[in-house]
């Protein structure tokens, strides 16, 4: 039997039964297509996470007050209120500790913003002049706080684009925002500079944030000298655990405390927030694959279903087709290629339908997603193995049988 | 050259077997015309299968041309149905929706026939069947019994078989359509010399034949050669 016979036979055989076909092919497309977009929800978060993470900048050590009950980011908002870190506090780290390259103090609250008409509510930032080197900030239009500003407690504001929006409407440009005064909790400031987007939007969004001198916090929002966070820059990564060792016992010392168990504040470093988090959104990637695989597997069972609900019918063309001279190799090469042709024709379509869903998901912004190559290749290889499993064992089966049996095959 | 020897076939049904055939002789030489004739349930599609090579029997020997068919492996028995047998099915066996062309070019797909070659023996074999030339296109389900009667005929006679092996070929068509096709049956064997065995309850059927086999209850009860 020549190959471009058999080609034409098992396209044939595939034209003349469109439903079988055209269900069989969307059992596979929609098994590979939702393991694809699954996955790459759950890479996606993961990835957007890190990302967000990283962008608050490297080497960094972060101190709270009180003690952390749970790592991660709501250690930092639920510790802002203990009340046990000074400014003195952390000059004496960014004196005595080596490592540390920048030093940062913070005051922080949430408080209500006004322009002219225009209110909103968000995270208001008291720190120094090292903040963007920390923190991995830049400056789009203006100035940042100085330390003149600091020392003379000068009531200026440096805020985010998102801020800029709220506040001066969408078509407002960063020139037009510098020298306006704008209200925070009643208090007038004038802004002297807008800070460039971070992009990468995740569950905080570093954009909407106006930073102001912390002493202005600490003299007009807060009313005491103690600081809701201190961050440090450390000179290299290797030199992390040393410096968090440093601060700790400095830390202990100034404050009187014996037991480090005690410690009325909390140490923590960047890479251990990354990896506790990177493990929760780890475990979202594998709980989604979980739901794609039952998807592929809902899928692989339609694929099942159809191929074995015509098999008495080709059971009987088998018969025939023996009876009028095909070898038994001709009959499970037709019945190859036939599965081969569903299921590759099939997995293109799905492998291009996920990653058009993927990218459509990520393109309209309803979250961040990234095609993983191995859930590519593991939904193709399973849908891939289903229909030919169950599109070429029986007919190797009924290829073997004398013609007549599989003739009255019921 | 056909020769069976002590042919038995024994159907085996659960614990129960039921024989269909229980011991049957006969000889048949190349370019005979056979009518096998016989009551129904008496053995004569059992009989047509195993001569087709498209059946074993349970016990008993099968010569086609000098080889013992037991012994042929099964790339050996698929060059035999492919290049000696025409076989028309009792039941027809059309393939489901596909063409009449389609269906009576189906073995010669397996000969390595070139598509032109393989449609113009299809239209020939479908006209010396008597099949209309419109409804060579139709689709299987499209046509009636008569129809997928000379369809199957035509199936058969497509490879140039040196046995024509037709279980009932006639039992659906009216007379002059059953006439075209014993013609062509006739002219088969007449001309090309080609060896005709044909299973019919007809007698007018059986009358065109050399040589009519009488079966019952799997056995042969009478052989009658004609002069
Ligand atoms: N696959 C099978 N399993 C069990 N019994 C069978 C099978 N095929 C045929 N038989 C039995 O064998 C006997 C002979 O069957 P066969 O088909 O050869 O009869 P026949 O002479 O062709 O009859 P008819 O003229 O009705 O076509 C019948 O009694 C039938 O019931
Ligand atoms: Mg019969």
């Amino acid at each position: 039997m020549k190959i471009i016979d058999i080609l034409e036979e098992t396209f044939l055989a595939l034209l003349s039964n469109k439903a079988r076909t055209g269900l069989t092919i969307l059992g596979i497309v929609i098994g590979i297509s939702s393991v694809i977009v699954m996955v790459s929800v759950g890479q996606g978060a993961t990835l957007s996470i890190q990302a967000s993470i990283e962008s608050t900048g490297s080497n960094l050590l972060m101190i709270t007050p009180g003690v952390a009950r749970n790592i991660g980011y709501s250690a930092r908002s639920a510790g802002g209120t203990a009340q046990s870190l000074t400014i003195d506090d952390a000059d004496a780290i960014a004196n005595e500790v080596s490592s540390v390259i920048y030093m940062t103090p913070q005051v922080t609250g949430r408080y209500q913003v006004v322009y002219k008409g225009n209110n909103t509510n968000t995270s208001v930032i008291g720190t120094g002049d090292t903040y963007p080197f920390v923190r991995n900030l830049s400056i789009d239009k203006g100035n940042f706080i100085t330390t003149q500003d600091v020392e003379n407690t000068t009531k200026v504001a440096v805020i985010g684009p998102t801020v800029v929006i709220d506040l001066f409407g969408p078509d407002a440009v960063a020139d037009d925002v510098i020298g306006q005064t704008i209200k925070i909790n009643k208090i007038e400031f004038k802004v002297i500079g807008v800070t460039k987007t971070k992009g990468g939007t995740g569950f905080q969004n570093q954009d909407d944030r106006i930073y102001i001198p912390y002493t202005v916090s600490q003299r007009y929002f807060s009313g005491n000298k103690y600081l809701s966070e201190i961050d440090l820059q450390i000179s290299s990564s290797d030199l992390m655990t040393s410096a968090q060792n440093e601060v700790t016992s400095l830390l202990l010392a100034r404050h009187n405390i014996a037991d480090s168990t005690s410690a009325d504040f909390t140490v923590q470093n960047q890479s251990d927030i990354l990896s506790s988090i990177s493990s929760v959104s780890q475990t979202l990637t594998i709980l989604l694959g979980a739901i794609a695989g039952i998807s592929l597997l809902v899928g692989g069972i339609g694929i099942m279903n159809m191929m074995l609900t015509t098999i008495t019918e080709r059971t009987r063309e088998i018969g025939l087709r023996k009876a009028i001279g095909a070898k038994a190799k001709d009959i499970t090469t037709q019945f190859l290629t036939e599965a081969v042709v569903l299921t590759f024709s099939g997995g293109v379509v799905g492998v291009f339908l996920g990653w058009i869903i993927s990218w459509g998901i990520k393109y309209f912004n309803l979250y961040q997603t990234q095609v993983s190559f191995f859930s590519v290749l593991l939904a193709v290889a399973v849908s891939a193995a289903i229909g030919i499993i169950f599109g070429y064992y029986p007919a190797k089966r009924a290829a073997k049988l004398n013609p007549i049996e599989a003739l009255r095959y019921e | 050259m056909i020769e069976v020897k002590n042919i038995v076939k024994i159907y085996q049904t659960g614990s129960v077997g039921f024989q269909a055939l229980s011991g049957v002789n006969f000889t048949i030489k190349d370019g005979e015309f056979v009518a096998i004739m016989g009551p129904s349930g008496s053995g004569k599609s059992t009989l047509m299968h195993i001569l087709g090579a498209i059946d074993i029997p349970t016990t008993g020997t099968y010569f086609l041309d000098g080889k013992d068919v037991s012994t042929l492996n099964e790339g050996e028995l698929a060059d035999i149905r492919k290049n000696k047998i025409g076989f028309v099915f009792q039941a027809f066996n059309l393939l489901p929706r596909a063409s009449a062309i389609r269906n009576v070019s189906l073995p010669l797909v397996y000969t390595g026939t070139t598509k032109e070659e393989r449609e113009k023996r299809a239209k020939q074999a479908l006209k010396a069947a008597g099949l209309e030339e419109e409804s060579f296109s139709h689709l299987s389900n499209q046509l009636s019994g008569g129809q997928i009667q000379r369809v199957a005929i035509a199936r058969a006679l497509v490879n140039n078989p040196t046995v024509i092996l037709a279980d009932e070929p006639t039992g659906n068509l009216d007379s002059k359509t059953g006439e075209i096709v014993l013609e062509t049956f006739k002219k088969l064997n007449k001309e090309h010399g080609r060896t005709i065995i044909l299973i019919t309850h007809e007698h007018d059927v059986a009358e065109h034949a050399d040589r009519i086999i009488f079966l019952k209850d799997g056995l042969i009860v009478s052989d009658i050669r004609k002069k």
